[in-house]
């Protein structure tokens, strides 16, 4: 066993755990955050996304060992007094989800494209960006529409915090 | 219309507790004491298994069991059971091979599980795995779905001799070859309809949990259908009787079809968990999902279409040949033959139609309904074959299929179904608007210009669904009916739950039919509840699939909601002390008519409750109904899809320039969900067309096994889509429904097949049609340009 200490979702924690530990299984199980999902295990399909330190990454291949003393966000971390992020909005007002076991990964990346490329996103940015994450439901002809809404929902947001 | 009424698009109930983080999927369950369930699956295609040795493992750390098809067969686990019988053209009934819950004597195909470890936590089951030593006798294999049936492949099944499953017709032969006989033209094609993995992307996972106090086992399961689920489980294997048995289906993250079948994982969960007296978990890896989630489609058809002189269609036929894997899956049966072959017909009058079905064992995973189930296969033979005779005969293909369109209902076809409504020439002017057909050759110019070729594929599907009819579906061999049933609670303070039996997998049902009962009703949708996926709490249901949750599920809600209403009038009568016909009901208010006298619906379901106004001997208290809702026939959704493609023919690179799809759904409830359901339907479809494959090799070593090697529609793969719908409404139904889920999956591959073959000038593209297949065609092409 090794233990691990991180901060999640803005609060401390740690455990003993086997040294091969997933991020992810610890997350989940460790956690109990189940928001985060499992749906390929070869970090193909993106359901794992989460935010390390400000950048996106896959968890279910990041050992949860690597991320020793990092900020790690997940889609439970997202919303704030009861309020959605704008990603979050987005993808409901534009029925950006069917089945739901795609969607945090997909926000959790949307996000971390505004954060890399602006919150003017053209369509065929979204879609090369999307490029890690697999949705089996909604043709992503919504998501891409929620991005492109996200993004300016958070640039807006943005300026009115300043 | 109101706001949160039927026809509105009301943004969805259910999607603040999935952008949150806060669904509940089956593995995001844990129970306390939960050990954990690895599966040692067959590494070979067809073996026999010699000899088990599980004493290594079972020494190994943390391990609970490990349990063998011999366990299974001494606690009396009893087999899986296909709910469809088809009888071949000789009157004899199927093949049915034996598909056990553990793999017993012989395995076949990779992925068959053959034992399970079970062990106090995931890692510790999957490295004791390891040390189980398993002697297989490796035999020959039957993969290939085309020569499955030929003398001298190995059998899967010692009673299906020649890998035999059946051999189905229906239709007409001889009415069909007379008109062959007459016939000016006749367009001829053999076609291979890939094979698919589904790939929902939540993993299938089951938790069996068993209570020795009551005796009674709890199995949380990503099923489509957990009531059918726990009638198989019970009835045929033998788990526990059904009033021991619960079947939990929470949160499911997709279906496709993959979610009805009931599979060994499930059986032995729950079997495990009583044996053990221990909750047993299981989660597939994508890998397992890829080995032993049933597929779908994998047909290989040969068939011709018979005009006359005028271009008018006088007959077709077609035989096929379907490979069904190697184990009788749950729905295998029906497929290939009642959700394929009777969809022949397509949208149009031909007089005369034979098909025959060969089904055949082979030593791959079984093939089992996916999106459409039979009928993207049906809408592909169809939609291909016409556009070809269109181009063979020098016609515009719309106006050739506008010519041959039925027009008048209902329409007996000659295949098994009556069409019983719909508009066929109105979806065909509004896509061809949509996609600016006028403006085709002008792009194709443009194209041309930069060395690109463009092309126009058009897809005038038809399906059948709303299944089904109970009396029908059980004269074509069903096992079960598919009746639906609602069960409405109205609470004292005027809050509704309404349970169904059918299971929402990303359909929006808890949204959808929210809106039918605010709509009804007159309250407010926030405070209407759907209930669904739990044995104990729903009386009963047959699931989702087949574009049933609308037409059959919301038909049980709304016959549930008019013995609501009646009742409620009973009550009101009492309240306002009118008599009872003097009721009129409107918006949520009771009225006496010809009066100002009114009541509301709040104050009538506490009224029913407290039961002061009314003697309980000529009323009953309270304000709940039941209902059970059996369709008189299938529905019959329709439209049309036109795809326009621009290839490089130096790279075969495909572009999906636009899309158009204008779909006849019926009256819709929410057009937001219905529109998604479009989008995610044809980006299937384009995945078939494009993308995806299942490839076994000779072995049956499956090659396309992860999301490295079979390739997954993404998001810089598929364009945006312009969707519109027409409405000619059901009539066989109170609201007019048809079903939208499954119709851009089957609309979709022949209108791309159609475009990229349009694009090159040569018919000979295959699925999917990827670079290479494409580039290829496009060099035959150019050679056969340089050679006229």
């Amino acid at each position: 066993m090794i233990h691990v200490s991180m901060k999640v979702n803005g609060k401390a924690v740690s455990a003993d755990v086997d040294p091969r530990t997933l991020l992810v299984q610890f997350l989940r199980e460790n956690l109990r955050l189940t928001g985060t999902h499992v749906g390929c295990d070869t970090s193909q399909c993106g359901a794992c996304v989460v935010q390390v330190d400000g950048r996106a990454i896959k968890s279910c291949t990041t050992l949860a060992a690597s991320s020793e003393g990092s900020d790690v966000v997940t889609i439970e971390g997202l919303a704030k007094g009861g309020k959605l992020h704008p990603m979050q909005q987005a993808f409901q007002d534009n029925h950006a989800l069917q089945c739901g076991f795609c969607t945090p990964g997909m926000i959790m990346s949307a996000i971390d494209i505004v954060h890399r490329k602006g919150s003017n996103l053209d369509e065929h940015t979204i879609r090369e960006e999307l490029e890690g994450n697999i949705c089996r439901c909604t043709g992503y002809h919504n998501i891409v529409k929620a991005v492109a809404e996200g993004a300016r929902g958070m640039a807006s947001g943005a300026k009115a915090a300043e | 219309m109101s706001a949160t009424g039927i026809g509105a698009s009301v943004k969805r109930k259910e999607d603040h507790r999935f952008i949150t983080g806060k669904g509940h999927y089956t593995d995001d369950i844990n129970r306390p004491g939960q050990a954990y369930a690895y599966f040692l699956r067959s590494p070979h295609a067809h073996a026999t298994i010699n000899k088990i040795d599980t004493s290594a493992a079972l020494a190994s750390a943390g391990v609970v069991a490990v349990l063998t098809g011999a366990d299974a067969v001494a606690d009396k686990i009893g087999a899986h059971v296909c709910g469809w019988t088809i009888h071949s053209k000789d009157g004899s009934p199927m093949k049915v091979g034996s598909y056990p819950a553990l793999a017993h004597g012989k395995a076949l195909y990779v992925g068959d599980p053959v034992a399970v470890v079970i062990a106090d936590t995931y890692s510790q089951a999957k490295d004791a795995a390891e040390s189980v030593n398993i002697d297989y006798g490796v035999l020959p294999a039957a993969i290939d779905t085309a020569s499955a049936a030929k003398p001298g492949q190995p059998q899967v099944h010692d009673l299906a001799p020649n890998n035999t499953v059946f051999n189905w017709h229906v239709g007409d032969k001889a009415a069909t070859d007379a008109a062959f006989a007459k016939a000016a033209h006749v367009t001829k094609f053999d076609l291979v309809n890939n094979r698919l993995i589904p790939n929902a992307m939540e993993p299938r996972s089951a938790l069996g949990d068993y209570d020795s106090g009551t005796d009674t086992i709890t199995l949380y399961s990503t099923s489509q259908n957990p009531h059918v689920a726990r009638l198989v489980l019970s009835a045929f294997q033998g788990v526990a009787p059904e009033h021991k048995l619960r079947v939990i289906a929470p949160d499911v993250g997709g279906g496709f079809g993959s979610k009805i079948f009931i599979y060994n994982e499930e059986t032995v969960c729950a079997w495990a968990a009583k044996k053990l007296d221990r909750p047993v978990k299981w989660t597939a890896e994508r890998t397992e999902s890829f080995l032993a989630d049933a597929h779908g489609r994998d047909h290989v058809t040969h068939a011709e279409l018979a005009l006359d002189a005028s271009g008018k269609m006088l007959a077709l036929r077609a035989h096929t040949i379907a490979n069904l894997g190697a184990y009788p899956s749950t729905f295998w049966s029906a497929v290939p033959t009642y959700l394929y072959a009777i969809l022949l017909s397509g949208q149009y009058d031909i007089p005369a139609i034979y098909a025959e079905v060969d089904a055949v064992y082979t030593n791959t995973v079984s093939v089992d309904a996916l999106r459409g189930a039979g009928r993207p296969e049906a809408t592909f033979v169809v939609e291909r074959i016409v556009e070809m005779a269109a181009r063979e005969l020098g016609r515009d293909p719309a106006e050739f299929r506008r010519a041959n369109f039925v027009k008048s209902f209902p329409h007996q076809t000659p295949v098994i179904l009556c069409y019983d409504a719909g508009d066929y020439p109105a979806a065909l002017d509004k896509a061809l608007a949509l996609a600016d057909y006028k403006g085709v050759g002008a792009r194709k110019a443009a194209s041309a210009a930069k060395g690109k070729l463009r092309g126009v594929g058009f897809s005038a599907y038809i399906e059948a669904c709303g299944l089904a009819p109970s009396a029908a579906v059980g004269s074509l061999g069903a096992g079960v009916g598919l009746w639906e049933s609602a069960e409405v609670r109205v609470n004292p303070v005027g809050t509704v739950e309404v349970l169904t039996g059918c299971h929402s997998h990303g359909q929006g049902h808890e949204t959808t039919y929210a809106q039918l009962v605010s709509d009804r009703l007159g309250i407010p949708i926030e405070n209407v509840s759907i209930l669904h996926g739990d044995t104990d709490k729903v009386q009963f249901g047959m699931g989702t699939y087949g574009s049933r949750s609308g037409a059959v599920g919301m038909s049980a809600i709304s016959k549930a909601l008019d013995k609501i209403e009646a009742k409620a009038k009973k009550v009101a009568g009492h309240v306002l002390e009118a008599a009872e016909g003097d009721i009129e009901f409107k918006d949520g208010k009771f009225t006496v008519r010809g009066t100002d006298k009114s009541t509301d619906f709040v104050s009538v379901a506490l009224n029913a409750y407290i039961a002061h106004k009314f003697n309980g001997q000529e009323l009953e208290p309270g304000l709940k109904e039941t209902a059970f809702w059996d369709p008189t026939n299938f529905t019959f959704p329709a439209g049309v899809h036109i795809c326009e493609v621009e290839v490089d023919p130096e790279t075969g690179v495909t572009k999906i320039d636009r899309w158009t799809a204008v779909d006849d759904f019926g009256v819709l409830i929410n057009p937001m969900i219905v529109e998604g359901q479009v989008h995610g339907g044809v980006a299937h479809g384009i995945g078939q067309a494009l993308l995806e494959g299942a490839v076994y090799n000779a072995d049956g070593q499956l090659l396309t096994a992860s999301y490295m090697d079979y390739c997954m529609p993404r998001a810089d793969d598929l364009p945006s889509y312009k969707v519109a719908t027409t409405e000619t409404r059901c009539p066989s139904n109170p609201l007019g429904m048809k079903g939208c889920g499954e119709a851009g999956a089957i609309a979709s591959p022949p209108a791309v097949i159609n475009a990229i073959t349009d694009a090159l000038g040569h018919e000979d593209v295959a699925m999917p049609a990827t670079p290479q297949v494409v580039w290829r065609a496009a060099q035959k092409s150019k050679q056969k340009r340089a050679a006229e």
